[in-house]
């Protein structure tokens, strides 16, 4: 068992290959290569418009990249090109053994409908047909994700934005996936919300041995998630490496530039 | 004795681009190996590179060249060069840093983030605890304090919290920058005993001390950085 | 203003060919919602303009139709309907269930089965069963297409979590043939069993979004449920009071201001038949309580 786990966590989960992407004469993103390992925690950071959002939609198969590949190691063990998936496989895979954290909740749940149902809904769409069981999954991630369990019933319309955030979270984890994509899951929350949310991530990804892509532009937020850093500029990768090394140790003019620029690291 | 941390012609300089670019060289030919169960010191005036070296071998910050050999699981590793997971496989099993200030999680109690790397290694969550609370107790931190977070703990508390979880996961290799300095005699002589203790149980030790006598109690050896800092 | 103002059965021919085509893939791909060209017809949209397309594409000379509505063959809309094919196809008319060939109906299965000589014909006002959870139609299309119906157990999740059991009472989804979750247009759920391995053809006409569905003779339909809350159909827990029926479905009728209200059979032919049968209900008016027939 741990000689197995020992081997799946040897090999790389996602691997991007010189991706590529422009929008006109704009580049989002150029020649971006990596290998995400299981439980490893990848970081983007980079100002607005420096393409870390493209690259998050290309890893996460969500738009198709100019150039290059994107390949996943399936549950069975083989490693795909993403491009090769078939729609209904790509979607299976999406609700399944991934997981995709937007900045705005209202994106990532169905706001109309009460939570229990929103963290339930993947557990339904991979054919779990008993009420009991669905609700009592349900509960038990609610608890994880620190939300009382006596809002089950009530609608994410009526939840503050950080439990919005929390629940968004438990709806994603709850079929068990193993790479989570994040998109700057806490901006535009209050910093002492953002400190629970962060710390109830931090505990799950540990947890659950979760590799993650996360892509923010708070250096803090990075520095407490991850374990890598890809600082991105144009389009471009343009310093990449352990996360303290990067923002202790910035090589690069723009990353010492976006270091000093922190108010409190 | 196996030599635990085998520096050789390593060298530090930063390029400060935001000032038009200007080199600052740290140091340059640092060599020298820690043995199994040593204590050495690193000595030498303030921005001599004490502290760069430490974080050159905690890959904190890159080598500018030479190596950095780590013995890790019976087999030596450049981390220099090492790939970031090896690394953080590295700092897993092999080194502790207890740094010079506590940088912790907002909201996380003290036990937890002193029960953390043992946690990481696959300690029992219940192990983990009482071992954390034995630690902090012997560095007289309340029993009441435990389940609050550090961060409004006074700075000789948070530094004795920091040296809880240095210690706590028995590493074979330890890092100490300034443990001591903002703690009592009493607290002094309680991080003096847990360093004589470690180096018993075979940790190869690197520490940067100001206090002559903690210097003085537990170095097996004293390296003057001087000789390796590089002339701006 | 000499010649007859309209084709036979209103529709011109072409428009009613390209009606069969959508009619013919529909029983193809059975639960399948095949978009079709809707005509406006002289009566407005949400009066069963789908229904009468359908009805008007398949009706010939021979054809005895019937209509109903809710059940009922004699309210407006029932009555309307087939009085413009009695004079737009010139059609003999019935309101026996055994005698129709053509059955069109707005929210009703008849109680007596249906044979193999009949086709029901349903009144569609919404045919997508995911529109309620997901407004986008691009969506709902590329759901069926990859068979992902996880959301459809989310509304029955939410029913249960917010009445304690199932409460769509009506609109209940099915699966149609293992494949296709399909939206039996506004039936109560105690007609959703007739749908099953049913001896009639049904065909579906949503006139106002333009879609077409079927069910061919003696295919599988079942009710979407939980294992531990399934599917129950519902009904009050009376016998009618005209015909004394203990297993038709009921309409609840108020008979005044003070509380007083009567059970009749919803199916107004099949009570008439029992009645003419000789079976008789208590005609008096009692206050039933109301309670749903579990398990």
């Amino acid at each position: 068992m741990a000689n197995q786990n020992l081997r799946e966590n040897d090999e790389p989960l996602l691997i991007a290959d010189d991706l590529s992407k422009s929008f006109g004469k704009i580049i989002a993103c150029q020649d971006v290569s990596f290998k995400l390992y299981p439980g490893e925690i990848l970081a983007i950071v980079g100002e607005s418009g420096s393409g870390k959002s493209t690259l998050l939609q290309i890893l996460s198969g969500q738009q198709s990249s100019g150039q290059g590949r994107v390949s996943y190691r399936m549950r069975d063990g083989v490693t795909r090109d993403l491009s090769t998936l078939g729609e209904a496989e790509r979607r299976f895979l999406f609700r399944t053994d991934w997981g995709y954290v937007h900045q705005d909740p209202a994106q990532g749940l169905r706001m109309a409908v009460s939570a229990g149902a929103n963290v339930g809904e993947r557990l339904m769409a991979v054919g779990w047909n008993h009420y009991g069981r669905i609700r009592a999954a349900a509960s038990s991630w609610l608890e994880r994700v620190e939300i009382d369990v006596a809002r089950i019933d009530d609608t994410p319309r009526t939840y503050s934005g950080g439990m919005r955030q929390r629940l968004q979270i438990a709806r994603n984890l709850v079929t068990q996936p193993r790479l989570v994509f994040m998109d700057e899951p806490t901006g535009g929350l209050d910093v002492s919300v953002q400190a629970r949310l962060l710390d109830v991530l931090r505990n799950l990804v540990r947890e659950l041995h979760l590799a993650v892509v996360i892509v923010t532009h708070d250096l803090a937020v990075a520095r407490l998630l991850s374990d890598r850093l890809l600082v991105m500029k144009g389009g471009q990768v343009i310093e990449t490496g352990l996360t303290d090394q990067v923002l202790d140790d910035p090589a690069e003019h723009y990353t010492q530039l976006l270091v000093s620029s922190i108010l409190s690291p | 004795m196996s030599v635990m941390i085998d520096v050789t012609n390593a060298q530090k300089t930063f390029t400060m681009h935001l000032q038009s670019g200007i080199e600052l060289p740290v140091v340059r030919g640092v060599n020298f190996q820690v043995d199994a169960g040593e204590c050495v010191v690193l000595s030498g005036p303030s921005g001599a590179g004490k502290s760069s070296i430490l974080k050159m071998i905690f890959a904190n910050y890159r080598c500018g060249g030479g190596r950095v050999d780590i013995r890790h699981q019976g087999t030596l590793i450049d981390i220099a060069t090492a790939e970031p997971r090896q690394i953080l496989n590295v700092r897993r099993s092999t080194i502790g840093y207890v740094s010079q200030f506590l940088r912790a999680v907002p909201r996380v109690a003290t036990i937890d983030v002193v029960a953390e790397p043992l946690i990481a290694n696959g300690v029992t969550r219940a192990e983990a605890n009482d071992r954390a609370g034995r630690a902090l107790h012997r560095l007289n931190i309340a029993e009441r304090f435990w389940q609050l977070p550090p961060a409004t703990f006074s700075g000789g508390e948070q530094q004795r919290v920091n040296i809880a979880r240095g210690f706590i996961s028995d590493l074979p290799i330890l890092l100490l920058d300034e443990p001591t300095a903002s703690l009592d005699a009493a607290n002094r002589a309680v991080v003096v005993g847990l360093i004589a203790g470690t180096k018993r149980k075979g940790t190869a030790i690197v520490a940067i001390v100001h206090d002559d006598e903690v210097r003085r109690q537990i170095a097996d050896r004293i390296i003057d950085v001087t000789g390796f800092t590089a002339a701006a | 203003m000499s010649s007859p103002a309209y084709n036979f059965a209103y529709l011109d021919e072409q428009t009613k060919r390209m009606v069969r085509r959508a009619l013919l893939k529909a029983i193809a791909i059975p639960g399948y919602q095949v978009p079709f060209a809707s005509r406006e017809m002289p009566m407005p949209y949400g009066w069963g303009t789908g229904g009468v397309q359908v009805t008007a594409a398949i009706i010939g000379p021979a054809d005895v139709l019937k209509v109903i509505d809710q059940g009922s063959d004699d309210t407006t809309n029932a009555v309307s309907i087939r009085k413009f094919f009695v004079k737009t196809a010139g059609v003999a008319a019935t309101t026996a269930t055994e005698d129709a060939t053509i059955i069109q109906t707005r929210h009703r299965i008849p109680e007596r089965a249906l044979g193999e000589h009949q086709v029901l014909v349903y009144q569609v006002p919404i045919p997508e069963p995911l529109r309620f959870l997901e407004p986008r139609e691009t969506e709902t299309r590329r759901m069926h297409a990859l068979a992902e119906y996880g959301l459809m157990h989310v509304k029955l999740y939410e029913d249960i979590a917010k009445f304690g059991h199932i409460a769509t009472a009506y609109d209940y989804p099915v699966k149609v043939n293992d494949r296709y979750v399909m939206d039996p247009s506004p039936t109560p759920k105690f007609d959703n069993p007739k749908m099953d391995n049913c001896a009639a053809i049904q065909l579906f006409g949503a006139g106002t979004e333009k879609r077409i569905y079927a069910i061919p003779p003696y295919t599988k339909v079942v009710s979407l449920d939980f294992e531990d809350h399934p599917f129950v159909p519902y009904r009050f827990n009376a016998p009618c009071e005209l015909c004394g029926s203990e297993d038709s479905y009921l309409d609840e009728i108020v008979t005044d201001d003070k509380g007083g209200r009567m059970f009749v059979c919803s199916d107004s032919d099949y009570c008439e038949g029992r009645q003419a049968a000789g079976h008789t209900g208590s005609l008096i008016s009692a206050p039933y309580k109301e309670r749903a027939a579990r398990g």
